[in-house]
C-alpha cells in the first residue's frame, strides 16, 4: 500500500464529526447560557435593587461559582465534551479550565502542583487579553484622546 | 425581547467558535484567546458597549467581555492617572472575574478530590 492509498484509507475510516450538528448544539447551549445570565441579572436588579453594572458582576461571579462547582463535582467535563464551544466560550469555560487544571494537579502538591498549573489553560486568555487590551488602550488614547 | 437578544448574541458567537474549532486545527485555548482579543478590539472600536446594551447578559457572559473589561479599565485608567493609569487601571474591571475564579477554584480544590 503506498502513501496516497493509506491517506485515503485513514480519511475514510476516521469518524466524521457532525460539524453542522456540533455548531447547532453550540448555538443552543451558548444562547441558553446567555439567557440564564440575563435572567440572573434581572432577578438581582429586581430583588436586591442592584445597579445593572453591579448585577452583571454578581452574575459573572455566580456563573463562575456554578461552573467551578459542577467541574469539581465531576460532571461538567461531560457537558463540555457534548456542548463544546457552547460552554467553552462563555465564562463557564474560563472557570472550568482553572478548576480542572487545579484539581488535576492537586496530588503534585500545593506549589509544584496547584500553584504551577493553576493558570495552565486559562493563562493564555489572561496573557493575550492583557497584552492586546494594553496596546488597544494606547491606540484608543491616541485616537480618541 | 431582552432574552431573545441575549440568546441570539451568545448563541451566534458560540456557533462561530464551534465552526472554527471544527474546521481548523485550533484548540479551545486558541479560540478563547482569539475571542478575548476580539473583545478588546471591539471595545477599542466602541462597539462592545453597544453589544452589551443590545444583548445584556448574553454579551457579558462571553469571554470577549473579559477583553473588553481589560480595555475599558486601561482606557479609563489613562483618563484618570495618565501613563500610570494604563497599568493600574487595566485589571480594575476584570478583577471580579479573575479573583472570583482564583478564590472559588482554590477553595473547591481544597474541598474536592480529583476524579481518577
Amino acid at each position: 500500500m503506498n502513501k496516497d492509498e493509506y491517506k485515503k484509507l485513514v480519511s475514510r475510516l476516521t469518524p466524521k464529526e457532525m460539524k453542522s450538528k456540533n455548531a447547532i448544539v453550540a448555538f443552543l447551549v451558548g444562547g441558553l447560557i446567555g439567557v440564564l445570565t440575563e435572567l440572573v441579572i434581572i432577578i438581582l436588579m429586581e430583588c436586591f435593587g442592584l445597579s445593572r453594572v453591579d448585577a452583571c458582576s454578581w452574575a459573572c461571579l455566580i456563573v463562575i461559582f456554578i461552573a467551578s462547582l459542577f467541574t469539581a463535582l465531576g460532571f461538567f467535563d461531560n457537558w463540555v465534551t457534548k456542548a463544546k464551544a457552547g460552554l467553552i466560550l462563555p465564562t463557564t469555560g474560563f472557570a472550568h479550565s482553572v478548576m480542572s487544571s487545579a484539581l488535576d494537579y492537586k496530588r503534585d502538591g500545593f506549589i509544584t502542583g496547584i500553584g504551577a498549573n493553576f493558570f495552565k489553560l486559562a493563562g493564555s486568555v489572561i496573557l493575550y487579553g492583557i497584552v492586546s487590551a494594553f496596546f488597544f488602550a494606547i491606540l484608543g488614547v491616541v485616537l480618541y484622546g | 425581547m431582552n432574552f431573545l437578544c441575549a440568546f441570539l448574541f451568545a448563541g451566534i458567537l458560540c456557533f462561530f467558535a464551534q465552526l472554527i474549532l471544527d474546521n481548523s486545527k485550533l484548540t479551545p485555548g486558541h479560540v478563547t484567546s482569539l475571542f478575548t482579543v476580539l473583545g478588546a478590539l471591539f471595545g477599542f472600536l466602541n462597539l462592545y458597549d453597544k453589544f452589551i446594551d443590545f444583548a445584556g447578559g448574553g454579551a457579558t457572559v462571553i469571554i470577549s467581555n473579559f477583553g473588553y473589561m481589560l480595555y475599558k479599565g486601561a482606557f479609563l485608567g489613562f483618563q484618570e492617572n495618565g501613563i500610570l493609569g494604563l497599568f493600574s487601571g487595566l485589571l480594575s474591571y476584570s478583577s471580579c472575574a479573575i479573583a472570583g475564579a482564583v478564590i472559588i477554584a482554590f477553595v473547591f480544590t481544597l474541598l474536592f478530590k480529583p476524579k481518577d
